[in-house]
């Protein structure tokens, strides 16, 4: 009795959502007509982190909040504001964090040296390696 | 060159390493404003109830510090916040909500199911009011100062431990 009980149990249970009952925001999942504003909408929201999954830009979550940042990002585009200063509105708002293009600072230099400084050093390494191979 | 030899093993112990320690303090996902320590940023949201009262930014700064709670009646978190904002508000602090992508209907349901410690509503269906604190969910609450400057962002349910901390708070946002 109990495993079936369980099992009706588990049949009817629905998910605990985490989300509102209200539909997407306008421009959650809307393209703006004109295609070079559209563009930059694209392109701005493929470089915002989403603040739920935190992985993600809002360009490719699902989150509710990410939709509603998507909103955000296509209304001011339409109005005539420029990409830039959307990031900068946001990132006075999260911190740089929320951009994956992380602003060239003292603190974000290793970031951006890092893959040259691989580069060198993986040429000293094949350079070494060649060496070795020329004389045996 | 033999010495060299075991510089990746020691390379890939060391990228294990980390994993193992990355895998047991997973990193905190919170995240804070930037906000904290600026002016609340000028909005105006509509009453989330019709017929209460509305709330915008000039609110914010009528010279007495408060509580902003971002709420939501879809939220669980909210529902064992309740009680704890009863309790700051039965100890005179002010406290005005935001009521996040929610209906009238629901959001009276929830008010009544667990109390309304809430001076004013405003309405944030599509999250602007949100966005602009530079909070990230819900439940948050931040400390406005009576000049409407942002003092603190408490990120999560509000807790009975919370409540000495942010009476204090609101204190000394005066």
């Amino acid at each position: 009795m109990k495993p079936l009980l369980l099992m009706l149990a588990l049949t009817f249970a629905s998910p605990a959502l985490a989300d509102s009952s209200l539909p997407p925001a306008y421009w959650a999942n809307r393209q703006l007509s004109d295609a070079q504003k559209e563009a930059q909408a694209q392109a701005l929201m493929e470089e915002i982190r989403c603040l739920v999954c935190q992985g993600q830009s809002i360009a490719d979550s699902d989150a509710e909040l990410a939709g509603d940042m998507r909103d955000l990002v296509r209304r001011r585009i339409e109005a005539g504001e420029k990409p830039s200063a959307i990031r900068s509105w946001l990132i006075q708002r999260y911190g740089a964090w929320i951009t994956f293009m992380p602003p060239s600072e003292p603190t974000t230099w290793p970031l951006w040296l890092a893959p040259f400084a691989l580069l060198v050093a993986g040429a000293f390494v094949a350079r070494a390696r060649l060496k070795r191979r020329a004389a045996p | 060159m033999k010495k060299l030899r075991f510089v990746p093993v020691v390379l890939a112990a060391l990228v294990i390493v980390a994993l193992v320690w990355r895998l047991a303090h997973p990193p905190d996902t919170d995240v804070q404003s930037a906000m904290v320590g600026k002016a609340v940023p000028a909005f105006v949201a509509p009453a989330a109830l019709p017929g209460n009262a509305a709330l915008s930014s000039a609110n914010l700064a009528d010279g007495r510090p408060k509580l902003v709670n971002f709420f939501a009646s879809w939220c669980v978190p909210c529902v064992g916040e309740a009680p704890v904002l009863a309790m700051l508000e039965q100890q005179g602090v002010p406290i005005v909500g935001i009521a996040v992508r929610d209906r009238p209907a629901d959001l009276r349901q929830f008010l009544s199911d667990n109390g309304d410690p809430f001076a004013r509503i405003g309405s944030d269906p599509e999250s602007r009011v949100q966005l602009a604190f530079g909070s990230a969910g819900v439940p948050e609450t931040f400390v406005v100062d009576g000049r409407g400057i942002i003092r603190l962002q408490h990120i999560g349910p509000i807790e009975p431990g919370d409540v000495q901390d942010l009476i204090q708070a609101v204190k000394e946002a005066k």
